[in-house]
């Protein structure tokens, strides 16, 4: 994975069929990124329907979450609608893998992302990575002890 | 090893021998399948254990994709202030298909609930507070779907069907 203290590589990839959603454009806010291999994995244990759930905490620390995988706009579109997802899933689509491959977490083998976790800062620097077994559901605890030392570290 | 952040405390509902060595906590969804599946290997497990055995049980209701979920939740809490959490708890699991407001305040009469106070306490916010607090509880204590269970204060990564939740919490005897 990338190293801590590295400047998030910027991307500009699919949300919903005509919308497209840029890295950068967050600038100022703190940004979670969820890379996970596939839409459509089982329900009680999914990672983004917990996502979906802490989304208030996440906010408290003035950070917004985005799920990223391979699958298509459409796969999303369908996904995200199913489970009543309240944040962006980003289509890793075309050139297959591209952005996952920029943040080190592609695995070729499958032609998946690996299940790993983000946390870049107001500034767009990496700040915290998280690197799980691919069939562990991380959970948020991680993601939410990166952001309280973030914002204690500050004053 | 990720630890239950806080501990079991007063706020909790506690079933069994309050003192027991062996302390078995869920985190639990009362629309989630896989938590209709454990409940009754719960009880059989306490029946196995007896007073060896404390049981608690924390609230960790996915909302967005359980609808009835967080009503179920409050339910069993406002059901707490006539001191029949787990009756509640109980017939709510041995319904799960039918989960409306409706419903759960049918099974709350049947219990033996006083309707009227059930129908007030089910608005007051404290029992969604409690409902939110245990949420807020399980995320933090690393919990990433449900059922997630903890012994002794310790997530239990394992099989949780009756043989193997069984074995794990008799280790603890020892």
């Amino acid at each position: 994975m990338l190293p801590i203290g590295t400047k998030a590589p910027d991307f500009n990839l699919f949300t919903t069929p005509d919308q497209k959603f840029k890295l950068s454009e967050l600038k100022g806010k703190r940004v979670i990124l969820a890379f996970y291999p596939a839409d459509w994995s089982p329900v009680c244990s999914d990672q983004m329907a917990l996502y979906n759930e802490t989304l208030r905490f996440f906010h408290k620390h003035n950070a917004e979450i985005l799920g990223i995988s391979v699958d298509s706009k459409w796969c999303h579109m369908a996904f995200s609608q199913s489970r009543n997802l309240h944040f962006p899933l980003l289509a890793d689509f075309e050139p297959k893998g591209g952005v996952s491959r920029l943040y080190h977490v592609y695995d070729d083998k499958e032609g998946e992302c690996q299940r790993a976790l983000y946390v870049i800062d107001e500034q767009g620097i990496i700040r915290w990575s998280y690197l799980s077994p691919v069939g562990i559901n991380p959970g948020a605890d991680g993601i939410l002890d990166a952001l309280e030392n973030m914002t204690n570290n500050k004053t | 090893m990720t630890k239950l952040k806080p501990p079991v405390n007063s706020q909790d509902h506690v079933q069994g021998n309050e003192n027991a060595r062996i302390e078995l906590l869920e985190f639990g969804d009362y629309q989630c399948p896989h938590c209709g599946h454990a409940y009754p290997i719960v009880k059989t497990v306490q029946k196995k254990l007896g007073n060896e055995l404390k049981f608690v049980f924390r609230n960790f209701p996915l909302a967005e994709i359980h609808p009835n979920a967080v009503h179920a939740a409050i339910a069993a809490e406002a059901a707490s202030a006539q001191g029949k959490f787990w009756e509640m708890h109980d017939i709510i699991f041995e319904n799960q298909s039918r989960l409306d407001d409706a419903s759960l305040f049918r099974y709350g009469e049947k219990i033996g609930l006083n309707r009227r106070q059930f129908e007030t306490d089910f608005q007051q916010p404290q029992y969604l507070e409690k409902v939110e607090s245990d949420f807020e509880s399980g995320v933090r204590s690393g919990v990433n779907g449900t059922p997630t269970f903890f012994i002794n204060g310790v997530k239990y990564e394992g099989i949780w069907e009756e043989d193997e939740l069984l074995d794990q919490l008799k280790s603890k005897t020892n």
